[in-house]
């Protein structure tokens, strides 16, 4: 009913500067129901009054689990709201009594995605989904799978799958974390070797992830002190001078 | 010693491996020990304690037991020549002192120098000269005439000859000896000079021809073997030739080569994995600590900070630095010298950023060059002479360019700011200026003088942003860049730390730059072509492979946020995108390190490579959006432009100047860009096969490529690089292992068995760390120093009191004696008056 603009607006203060001043929060009901089946970063944003309303009074969201799972496509890596969408995330999937098919289900997804992510969103995921691991102790097969088919030639997790139940993610292994420990930001690499040995008991702290802007990552960096630097030893011969230059095959220096 | 004097210190219990160190006492021994020391220093002291007046002992070094007595006696004798110099009368010029060796006067041992021959009977005046004397000259000497006459004295004891009559014998006759010596002397010194004169009359003739024999007996006879000598010792001391090592055969230089290469590459492996062994004990926790705490302090202070430390290469800073000191050169600089500069800027070709500064582009070819020239030129020149050779062979073909270069000074200082090495650098061919910054390495190795390293560290800086200044122009000057590339290298080699510490500084300020316009606009533009160019330089100059390097992985992620953040609305934008693309690619081409953006970014282009309106069965993300302005910016429809259109490299100087190209030419670009990009697909394909989930992550490209992609309406050219990816993408086996996860290693359980540490010292507690144990220590020593202090201070003050005490006893004895002494004395008065007293009675 409402320009995306203003309903953005809107649901971005509506949790801290609204609802608590409502005398009868649960009138907004139909308003974050509708907001939420809107999709995209309007649903992200009303989650947030949503999860009030649940949490509060008593609101029964049937099939909200699914919503949420659905709600999960590559651009939340992307979005400027991340770091409140997987706090609310995190808290909606902190409760033990969730059933493992489901759990499994959003790790899977959550790493599939991870999968196009930039690394200060890889840097937050991972630890995330590790604590998942943890409260769920019935998903380790995703990553300890000891007596399991040798080989496969195909994920059995369906990515297209609307329902978390049918989506067979409990079948399935998180290849794509071992994928990442390939990538290039060193960082990175480490944290998704953590998932190659079993987890410790303790939870990661992932509240200061959250917000990890791609500059802080960039600036870390660059302050860290090398002892030494170690140099290229094979030797110039111009600009696109390598060996196999791609740069020589496409770009000319004219 | 006395078993009565030994105190035996009784244990209670005996220990194991205890060593006691006190369990004998000598008390007697110790207490006399004690009461000696006093007895040298209290006593003296006590007995002095009213006593101003003191006793020196100004001997030089007499206690100093540090130096030998010779060197104490040399001083010594120093000290007292000292002391007399000057001292004496001033009106005397002529009186030196006199200089002695062995107690006997030096002028006098000179004055008898003059007779060569050693045989030494001067000094040697008593009867073992005669001796000698008699013996070598055979004559009757008086020694043995004496020595008979002597005997027959001995014998004929009472002969009447008399003691005198004897003595005056002697005499004559030794004075009669004394004579015959000297005459013989003179004489054979005569005879010597002669010789001497003849010889060097006939030496001339027959420099060469004498026979060894004949030499040799001369050289006998003389006693200045000077030359021979000398020649003899040289021979002698020479150094002998040592053998070096032997020149290598090209197979083992090869193979030396080769092994050389091996190492770095096994090196260059290791740090790919990042099994460094320090780095990966430090690092996680280093990691961990820094991942909570660093995050958002970090933003303020770091810019400034840095623009003041490394100014060399702030341009904000530099600017304002560069005029300033402009001025002051022009001031200094030498009249002649600028009219030379001048003539030779006038020779030169005006290029755009010259005019302005014509005059003062040579003002940095500071006066002192032209001395330094004369000094080192002819070296110089050589070695610049065969380099120029080697490099640059074009230039021979080009007579003018030969004079020109030739006008080139033969060395340069380095500039001090980067407005003078511009000016050094302006209007230069491409290899004047190589040649120019060749020069200046070489005459400013950090070998030949201390301050050389910082100034071409320095340079280096100033050389980076000139590249980026060249990348800047309207008219990029890529071939330029492309050469200095090469001087960049070197420097690199020699100095890695500044090298990274500038190239760092660059990225820190773009991605700066980067981040505060994302915060103002929302929206980040790609940047020029100079950050492009610099990457780049990044991949020839550090090993990208590297699992953590200092400058590279601050570039990945500098690249990273380019492809994320950066918005695509023109051509340029997508070429950029591709540059940076093809970068990440050569970064991970050794390493194979996955790069979603990467993806993503091509996935983006394929997208906007696509007609609108589609159904789609893929998402792109972020900076590509399924709608929006930047749709279709790849799109060619024009069917003449299709079919006209071959592959090309894009030209990288397009990227500034894209408006004025023609449509066709556009279109053309936007051809080959796609092509670019599946290249990129197929290579990336190549890359990452190994990786487990490689199917879902090309998922959505291999979709996109199959169906949406309009193939037939693509030329020939177009359809096969096309294919070649869909191909490299399909033919992968899809394969997938279940993880399983590492084997932990099982905790030991807990167990009763006693903990057993090693004792190092008994008596001494071994709990605490280092530092606190050091403290307990310390504390104890305190403790123990201060009671033997009291302890000592007491024993002090007893001896004192015994001495008191001994000498009010001495004193009181004294008088005690004296005054029995007058009593007895008195007495015997007493006595001997009554006794007087008593004879008078009796009388």
């Amino acid at each position: 009913q409402l320009p995306t603009g203003l309903y953005k607006k809107v649901l971005v203060i509506l949790h801290d500067s609204i609802l608590p001043y409502m005398n009868e929060p649960t009138l907004m009901m139909d308003f974050l129901t509708v907001a939420y089946g809107i999709g995209g970063a309007i649903s992200l944003l009303a989650l947030n009054g949503l999860f009030i309303l649940i949490h509060q009074h008593n609101l029964e969201y049937p099939d909200f689990y699914k919503k949420l799972y659905n709600l999960l496509d590559p651009s939340i890596y992307h979005v400027k709201y991340r770091a409140r969408f997987f706090h609310l995330t995190d808290l909606f999937l902190s409760s033990s009594h969730l059933p493992a098919y489901l759990v499994a289900a959003f790790i899977k997804r959550l790493s599939r995605l991870a999968l196009t992510a930039p690394p200060e969103a890889l840097l937050m995921i991972i630890p995330f989904i590790c604590n998942l691991f943890r409260r769920h102790p019935a998903c380790r097969v995703l990553v300890h799978r000891p007596g399991g088919p040798a080989d496969m030639s195909e994920d059995p997790y369906v990515m297209e799958e609307e329902e978390p139940s049918k989506s067979r993610a409990l079948e399935s292994s998180l290849w794509e974390i071992q994928s990442l420990q390939n990538h290039y930001h060193p960082d990175v690499a480490k944290a998704a070797a953590v998932l190659n040995q079993s987890l410790s008991e303790m939870e990661d702290d992932i509240s200061g992830l959250l917000e990890l802007s791609a500059y802080e990552l960039f600036d870390k960096e660059v302050k860290k002190k090398a002892v030494d630097v170690p140099l290229e030893f094979e030797q110039v011969r111009g600009l696109f001078g390598k060996k196999n230059d791609i740069f020589a095959e496409h770009f000319s220096l004219d | 010693s006395n078993p009565f004097e030994v105190k035996v210190n009784r244990q209670k219990f005996d220990i194991l491996g205890r060593k006691t160190k006190n369990d004998v006492g000598l008390p007697g021994v110790s207490r006399s020990k004690a009461i000696k020391k006093r007895n040298q220093t209290l006593l003296k002291e006590y007995k002095e304690r009213e006593k101003t007046n003191v006793f020196k002992d100004k001997r030089f070094g007499e206690y100093n037991t540090k130096i030998t007595p010779e060197e104490k006696m040399i001083r010594r004798f120093a000290l007292e020549r000292q002391q007399n110099y000057g001292k004496k009368n001033i009106y005397n010029l002529n009186e030196d002192e006199e200089l002695t060796h062995y107690g006997q006067s030096l002028a006098e041992i000179e004055k008898l120098n003059d007779i060569v021959d050693s045989d030494s009977d001067t000094e040697e005046r008593g009867t073992l000269s005669a001796e000698l004397t008699a013996a070598h000259f055979g004559g009757g000497g008086g020694l043995l005439r004496k020595k008979v006459s002597s005997e027959q004295h001995d014998e004929e004891e009472g002969k009447p000859k008399s003691r005198k009559e004897l003595i005056e014998e002697m005499i004559a006759k030794s004075k009669q000896e004394k004579q015959e010596r000297q005459t013989r002397r003179e004489s054979a010194l005569e005879l010597t000079e002669k010789l001497d004169k003849d010889w060097k009359e006939i030496q001339t003739l027959i420099a060469r021809k004498t026979p060894k024999s004949e030499r040799k007996d001369k050289e006998a006879e003389k006693p200045k073997p000077d030359e021979y000598d000398m020649i003899v010792r040289e021979l002698g001391f020479e150094m002998k030739a040592k053998p070096s090592e032997r020149l290598k055969t090209e197979e083992e230089l090869a193979k030396e080569e080769q092994a050389r290469l091996q190492k770095l590459e096994a090196d260059r492996l290791r740090r790919m994995h990042g099994i460094d062994e320090e780095a990966n004990k430090k690092r996680p926790s280093h990691m961990s600590a820094d991942d909570l705490a660093d995050g958002f302090i970090l933003d303020k202070d770091d810019r400034r900070l840095l623009s003041y430390k490394d100014g060399k290469i702030n341009i904000e800073n530099e600017e304002e630095k560069e005029e300033e000191e402009g001025e002051e050169e022009e001031d200094e600089e030498g009249e002649e010298e600028e009219d030379e500069n001048e003539e030779e800027s006038q020779e030169e070709f005006a290029s755009e950023d010259e005019e302005d500064d014509a005059a003062d582009s040579h003002s940095d070819l500071e006066s002192d060059l032209e001395s330094e020239e004369e000094a080192t030129g002819n070296k110089e020149e050589k070695k610049d002479k065969a380099n120029e050779n080697e490099s640059q062979n074009v230039e021979k073909l080009d007579p003018k360019r030969e004079a020109a270069k030739s006008e080139l000074p033969y060395t340069f200082a380095v500039p001090e700011s980067y407005e003078t090495f511009k000016s050094l650098l302006a209007g230069r061919t491409t290899e004047q200026q190589l040649i120019i910054l060749e020069r200046i390495q070489k005459c400013n190795h950090p070998s030949l003088a201390v301050g050389n390293k910082a100034k071409l560290e320095k340079l280096f800086g100033f050389l980076l942003e000139y590249i980026g200044e060249l990348a800047t122009l309207d008219l990029p000057e890529l071939r330029t860049i492309d050469k200095l590339v090469l001087p960049l290298y070197n420097l690199c080699q020699m100095f890695p730390e500044a090298a990274s510490d500038s190239i760092k500084f660059i990225l820190r300020d773009a991605a700066h730059d980067l981040e505060e316009v994302i915060e103002v606009k929302g929206r980040a533009t790609f940047p020029g072509l100079d950050s492009l160019i610099y990457l780049k330089i990044v991949s020839l100059l550090f090993p990208t492979s590297d699992f953590w390097h200092p400058v590279v992985t601050p570039a990945f992620m500098y690249m990273s946020q380019l492809l994320t953040k950066c918005r695509i609305t023109t051509l340029q934008d997508v070429i950029k995108g591709l540059f940076i693309c093809c970068l990440f690619l050569e970064y991970v081409s050794l390493s194979r390190r996955f790069v979603p953006e990467l993806i993503n970014f091509l996935l983006g282009v394929l997208h906007i490579s696509l007609p609108k309106n589609q159904a789609q069965g893929y998402t792109v993300v972020h900076p590509f959006t399924p709608v929006g302005k930047n749709l279709e910016l790849l799109l060619v429809c024009d069917k003449e432009d299709l079919r006209s259109w071959e592959k090309q490299s894009v030209p990288l100087s397009i990227v500034p100047r894209l408006k004025e190209t023609s449509r066709t030419e556009i279109n053309h670009t936007r051809l080959s860009c796609l092509a670019l990009c599946f290249d990129l697909i197929k290579k990336c394909a190549a890359l990452y096969e190994s990786l487990p989930s490689f199917h879902e992550i090309m998922h959505p490209i291999r979709n996109l490529l199959t169906q949406h992609v309009p193939v037939n309406e693509y030329p020939e050219k177009m359809q096969e690089w096309y294919h070649s990816a869909l191909n490299e993408l399909e033919n992968k086996v899809k394969h997938y292992t279940p993880l399983i996860c590492e084997k932990k290693k099982p905790v030991p359980l807990k167990q009763y068995t006693p903990k057993i540490v090693k004792v190092l010292e008994f008596g001494r507690k071994q709990a605490g760390s280092k530092k606190e144990q050091e403290r307990k220590q310390l504390i104890q020593r305190h403790k123990r120093e201060l009671k033997g202090a009291i302890r000592e201070i007491r024993k002090d003050n007893q001896y004192l009191a015994r001495m008191q005490l001994s000498e009010i006893m001495e004193r009181d004895a004294a008088r005690k004696r004296k005054v029995k002494e007058l009593l007895g004395s008195l007495a015997t008065q007493e006595g001997e008056w009554k006794a007087m007293k008593r004879k008078k009675w009796k009388n």
